[in-house]
């Protein structure tokens, strides 16, 4: 229970933060070219002045910013996001439909990123300074540095219009009706390449920061004394080493959600799926800023929730976190 | 000396200091090898690459040059880079540096701030700054930078907060200095090594970040930058894949050589930790 306290504190201590951001974020539109309504009437082809000010006075525009912005908040607590002139539908409803695609992706390249790079991470700290070692960390330079976009354009390339393996695009073939285990492997296949594309960064980050913590964990005492009483080296590594190396890679995930969700953005852009990364990019150039601040909102949230979920991880892991209190 | 000497002794470090270099020189010599507008038309649109001595690497789908387009596109690159990188670095030390040194509610503001902008997606917030302020080279340059001051801020504090009660800091204080020379005149010198070798990260990422932008179109349309080529050679990826190919190989190798610098630079200042 003193774990979920701990947490449960820290979780509390992120709602300042999420309202900053929000404050921030709301001041920061005030000085976009344009707001609702003009996006509005240019949608309707232009209208005379009279129906903006009708309209402005409609969607408490006509208000001061402070005003304004008290107002937003007030509706915020009550998890009204506001309305989209755009897709003519409230925010929240607009951005709940874009949320599952982006959630699946990011956890699809998160296990993708997380288990490969243990994998090559180990492999490369029990090598030391060998062949694999070398091999594997260039490779990890190589993928660090390579752009997100273009790594999944040049995928599409290979694999959909050469080999045709894997659709282009697109969360699900929506020529066909399907149902059941059908439609999901029909949208695993189309979710291949965009976790490896947005998973290869991370890949590069986790690998490295995994074999830089295996090397430091093999070096402890507690390490040779597993050895000193006869353990095969395999048990040494599962059952001592992972187990502490494993530390700085959870606490990554909290660190790299952000990253994550903006990189999302991209790839949902290159892969045309329909996630709330591309309905970012999309309320831009619409000029939709409801829609963007009401994701600013959900992408701050998301993050807190994953940084929440990491600290009871992180305590799960290292009983002497929650100990310490 | 040393350290040039350890520097030099890394083949990794050598080779992103060659590649570096590389880019510097392409980006200078722009100029001179096309003296022409990079985005003027050439010649007839989307010729391969290797078939027309006059275009080595092609042409795009309207018919630019890409040899000079990615020469061109260096100089973006490594200006929006290094720019950004400046503010980037400039704001983390001054907000690093108060909140270490003050520690107290300075410290609690202050930290409060870079969480607020460690939590909200940076390339999202990138999109919300361009939304505002527009897609030019200097905006963009300004809101790469903005985006990318937490973790150097973070950095420099946790300098700071070793470094502040030292005995020559102490000393500095009996002395009577006021605490701007001991920040900047006596702290920071000491606290700077690490940042700026952590600089060279946070280039890589503004590089990339600016390509990302580009290539949504969000950049600033009327420079010849990578991004911007890639995003244009989408449309005719099917068959013409080296449009979008060469400039992403150009990124590729430029993030390479900034992050083998930086490392080759961290493995020479900081050699107790090169066993690793």
């Amino acid at each position: 229970m003193r774990i979920l306290s701990l947490a449960g504190r820290r979780l509390a201590a992120s709602i300042p933060t999420l309202f900053l951001i929000l404050i921030g974020v709301f001041l920061l539109l005030q000085l976009a070219p344009g707001d609702t309504v003009d996006a509005l009437m240019a949608q309707m082809g232009g209208g005379d002045a009279a129906t903006a000010k009708q309209l402005r006075e409609f969607y408490g525009l006509d208000l001061s910013v402070p005003a304004q912005l008290a107002n937003y908040l007030w509706r915020l607590v009550r998890l009204d996001l506001g309305f989209s002139s755009i897709y003519g539908k409230p925010v929240a409803t607009v951005i709940l439909e874009r949320l599952p695609p982006t959630i699946l992706l990011m956890t699809a390249s998160l296990s993708f990123a997380f288990f490969f790079g243990l994998v090559f991470g180990v492999i490369a700290a029990r090598g030391v300074n060998r062949w694999p070692d070398t091999m594997i960390s260039t490779l990890g330079l190589i993928f660090y540095a390579t752009p997100s976009f273009w790594f999944g354009l040049m995928a599409i390339v290979v694999f959909s219009v050469y080999l045709q393996w894997l659709p282009p695009g697109g969360f699900e073939d929506i020529g066909r009706v399907q149902t059941g285990i059908w439609r999901v492997l029909d949208i695993a296949a189309h979710l291949v390449l965009p976790t490896l594309t947005l998973g290869l960064i991370f890949l590069a980050i986790y690998l490295r920061i995994m074999r830089a913590s295996m090397l430091e964990v093999l070096n402890l005492d507690f390490v040779r004394t597993a050895r000193a009483k006869g353990l095969d080296e395999t048990h040494v590594i599962t059952r001592h080493v992972l187990r502490n190396a494993l530390l700085p890679m959870v606490t990554l995930i909290g660190l790299q959600a952000g990253t994550m969700l903006g990189g999302s953005v991209v790839v949902e852009s290159v892969f045309s799926l329909p996630g709330l990364g591309r309905l970012a990019y999309e309320s831009v150039v619409q000029r939709d800023l409801n829609t963007l601040l009401g994701i600013v909102f959900v992408s701050a949230l998301l993050v807190i929730t994953v940084n929440f979920v990491v600290d009871l991880l992180y305590a799960r892991l290292d009983p002497r976190i929650a100990a310490e209190g | 000396m040393d350290a040039v000497k350890r520097y030099f002794r890394s083949p990794a470090a050598v080779i992103g200091l060659i590649l570096l270099l590389l880019v510097i020189a392409m980006a200078i010599s722009a100029g001179l090898l096309y003296p022409r507008d990079p985005l003027a038309l050439a010649g007839r649109p989307l010729i391969w690459p290797f078939s027309n001595p006059r275009f080595l690497l092609g042409t795009d789908n309207s018919g630019r040059d890409i040899a000079a387009q990615i020469f061109y596109g260096a100089r973006i690159s490594l200006l929006i880079g290094g720019v950004a990188t400046a503010i980037a670095i400039l704001i983390g030390i001054l907000v690093g540096a108060f909140a270490g040194y003050y520690g107290g509610w300075v410290d609690n503001v202050l930290m409060r701030i870079t969480e607020a902008f460690q939590t909200l997606p940076n390339f999202v917030l990138l999109l919300v700054l361009v939304a505002v302020f527009g897609s030019t080279l200097t905006t963009v340059t300004i809101a790469v930078g903005v985006v990318s001051w937490p973790a150097p801020a973070r950095l420099t504090r946790a300098e700071f907060l070793s470094l502040r009660n030292r005995e020559f800091v102490q000393a500095g204080k009996t002395l009577g200095m006021k605490d701007i020379q001991l920040i900047l005149g006596e702290i920071l010198p000491n606290a700077l090594p690490p940042v700026i070798v952590y600089a060279s990260v946070v280039m890589a990422v503004a590089i990339l970040l600016e390509s990302a932008l580009a290539f949504l179109r969000l950049s600033d349309p009327n420079v010849a930058s990578w991004g911007n080529l890639i995003g244009l050679g989408r449309d005719v990826l099917r068959v013409q894949w080296y449009v979008s190919a060469i400039p992403g190989i150009a990124i590729l190798v430029t993030v390479l050589a900034v992050s083998l610098v930086g490392q080759g630079l961290n493995d020479a200042l900081n050699p107790r930790l090169k066993s690793r």
